[in-house]
């Protein structure tokens, strides 16, 4: 591939095994900074879970992503090659779903999908058909294929805005908040999904309001928080920030709270039934052995690996909650 | 070192540029697909099939109400009426006429309104820029449409028209504003020549429609600003003070399309109108993708 204009401009940040690489991307709405500076690495072939509450910023900054709004400042590249300026040539390998589901309502599932086909100049109108169907199946719709999308429900227009994007073979999806409006057997499926394309070896780039929805599948996540990108990497560097906890049931917990102090624990604190403190150095089955050797009566005991909502509490000392 | 520190600290050691694969490297084709489907999408839609028989009801209403009157005398009612029981093909130019001030330009108005208001009020438009469809295809092909179906609209009013009056009053030679006659033939093509005159008188319009669709998300409000912008025009052009304004009105003009019945054939107002129409479409064309291709779709 010959050498492209404004890549010696953008070379010293980001090359393509980032399939997504921003810098310093800014978003001012007149007075209100929607995104703020945000830095998005998400290297080829990752899961990247994009996270945070309502109003974060998320849904904005895959707008600037797919080129649907300009950044006030900053800059972008997808799969390599700087936005919005290749949008012809990179656009055609992501496929994307952007703030929910939008088709003609008078026009079936399947005869939106070849709406959406017939614009692409990339696709081939003779495989058209095979393509549309095989997006249909693979988001279980093809039964309703013919009905019309006013008669969709949520849930199915959800899934036919995700066989949208795999209309072609893509190298990146861009998918905003997928599972909303699915019941929890299609949340199962989209994550399920997740996982076959990733398998397959697109990159998944996945936004959601829901922390524990997408936690399972992600290799990878980054945290929003009112503009702001709070932290990003593979999920278990993410987590290994905030510790494990021990968590002690007993009908005695001030007697297991003196016990977990003195092997160490720190944050020791007790209520009725139980007490809880952070590990740190401390090995988990020592501290079941101190607590039989003290006699304290122990009825159940758990190593508790923070949640990323723990963590999300921990970076924000806020809730996940909507941003205002 | 943070987390996200620690990756950026990766890619700051990397350079140059990773190419992709020649397989996975998108091919383009030239195609009419775009447009087919969009036109597939304005005349498969009921509400402008709807619209489309009140535009044919309207040479039916005029061809039936003639027949079943009294034989009126000359001069009186608009041009072209006191002709329609001499030859059928009148009523194709009397419909034209009536149907000029409000109800053609009122469907291009409708499907110029659409055009992009439309898209981005229900989320397509965010669906098909991400295909992607480049802003300057989307707007050259959504006008091509807009033209397309104002030839169609106007065209299907002039059949309905001619299929009414010659059923109803016969064809024959046709007896000219002059007084000479010509053939049947002739007749013929001198009202296809007026229907596609008004069509595209009509399509410049859908030009103004466009651009003011890329300025609103509620396509409604876009097709009642055409609407507004076309009675605007023929008030100003009513008001004998302002009579310097009149020739650069958008509709001005397209009364010329008379001139196809004199003899020979007056060719300087439809000229002028044609250019004025082009001229108009030009600018508002332009006015749109200023507009659009830097605008912020967040619909």
């Amino acid at each position: 591939m010959s050498p492209e204009p404004g890549d010696a401009a953008v070379g010293d940040f980001a090359v393509g095994d980032f399939a997504v690489a921003t810098q310093g991307l800014t978003k001012r709405f007149h007075q209100q900074v929607a995104v703020n500076a945000v830095d998005l690495l998400v290297p080829r072939g990752a899961v990247y879970g994009f996270l945070g509450p309502n109003g974060s910023g998320k849904t904005t900054t895959i707008r600037m992503l797919l080129g649907l709004i300009r950044p006030t400042s900053g800059r972008h590249r997808l799969l390599g090659k700087a936005m919005p300026g290749h949008a012809g040539d990179v656009l055609p390998l992501v496929g994307s779903l952007v703030e929910g589901p939008a088709f003609h309502p008078y026009l079936s599932g399947r005869a939106n999908l070849a709406r959406l086909d017939s614009v692409d100049r990339h696709a081939d109108p003779r495989t058209t058909k095979v393509r549309v169907d095989g997006a249909l199946d693979r988001v279980g719709l093809l039964a309703a294929a013919d009905k019309r999308y006013r008669a969709y429900s949520l849930g199915m227009r959800q899934r036919l805005a995700i066989a949208g994007a795999l209309l072609a073979p893509r190298e990146l999806l861009v998918l905003d908040e997928p599972t909303n409006g699915l019941d929890p057997q299609g949340t199962r499926e989209v994550r399920h999904l997740i996982g076959s394309l990733a398998d397959d070896g697109a990159t998944v780039l996945v936004s959601s309001h829901l922390l524990s929805e997408v936690e399972q599948v992600c290799t990878h996540v980054g945290v929003m928080h009112v503009g702001r990108l709070l932290t990003q990497g593979p999920i278990e560097e993410v987590r290994a920030v905030s510790e494990p906890r021990a968590r002690v049931e007993s009908e005695r917990p001030e007697g297991a709270a003196r016990v977990l102090r003195e092997l160490g624990l720190t944050d020791v604190t007790f209520e009725s039934g139980w007490a809880v403190g952070t590990l740190g150095q401390v090995a988990a089955e020592k501290v079941v052995a101190a607590l039989v050797h003290e006699g304290v009566p122990v009825t159940g005991f758990a190593v508790e690996r923070p949640s990323l909502e723990d963590l999300f509490v921990s970076l924000t000392g806020e809730g996940f909650n909507v941003s205002g | 070192m943070s987390v996200a520190d620690s990756m950026a600290a990766r890619t700051s050691d990397l350079s140059g540029e990773v190419t992709m694969s020649p397989a996975a490297r998108p091919r383009r084709h030239a195609s009419t697909r775009f447009l087919r489907s969009e036109l597939r999408l304005i005349f498969g839609r009921r509400r402008n099939q709807a619209g489309m028989a009140v535009l044919a009801a309207v040479p039916v209403i005029i061809a039936i109400a003639v027949k079943v009157s009294a034989p009126s005398r000359p001069g009186r009612g608009p041009d072209f009426f006191g002709s329609i029981t001499s030859n059928g093909l009148f009523v194709a130019l009397a419909s034209l006429t009536l149907e000029m001030g409000l109800f053609l330009p009122l469907a291009v108005g409708v499907i110029a309104g659409d055009s992009v208001a439309g898209e981005a009020n229900i989320g397509t438009l965010r669906y098909l820029l991400t295909v992607p469809v480049h802003r300057t295809r989307l707007l050259a092909v959504k006008f091509a449409a807009i033209t397309i179906f104002s030839m169609v609209a106007t065209l299907w009013v002039s059949l309905v028209g001619a299929v009414a009056g010659l059923a109803l009053f016969g064809g024959g030679p046709m007896t000219l504003l002059s007084g000479t006659q010509i053939s049947m033939g002739q007749a013929v093509l001198r009202v296809l020549m007026a229907t596609v005159y008004l069509g595209l008188c009509f399509a410049s319009l859908g030009a103004i429609g466009l651009f003011i669709s890329t300025l609103t998300e509620q396509p409604i409000g876009a097709t009642i600003a055409v609407v507004i912008i076309n009675v605007l025009s023929f008030i100003l052009d009513s008001i004998p003070q302002l009579s310097w304004l009149h020739e650069w009105l958008p509709t001005h003009w397209w009364m010329s399309f008379g001139d196809v019945l004199r003899d020979p054939i007056a060719w300087d107002g439809m000229t002028r109108g044609l250019l004025t129409a082009a001229g108009y479409a030009l600018v508002f064309w332009l006015a749109a993708w200023a507009r659009f291709s830097s605008k912020d779709v967040t619909s």
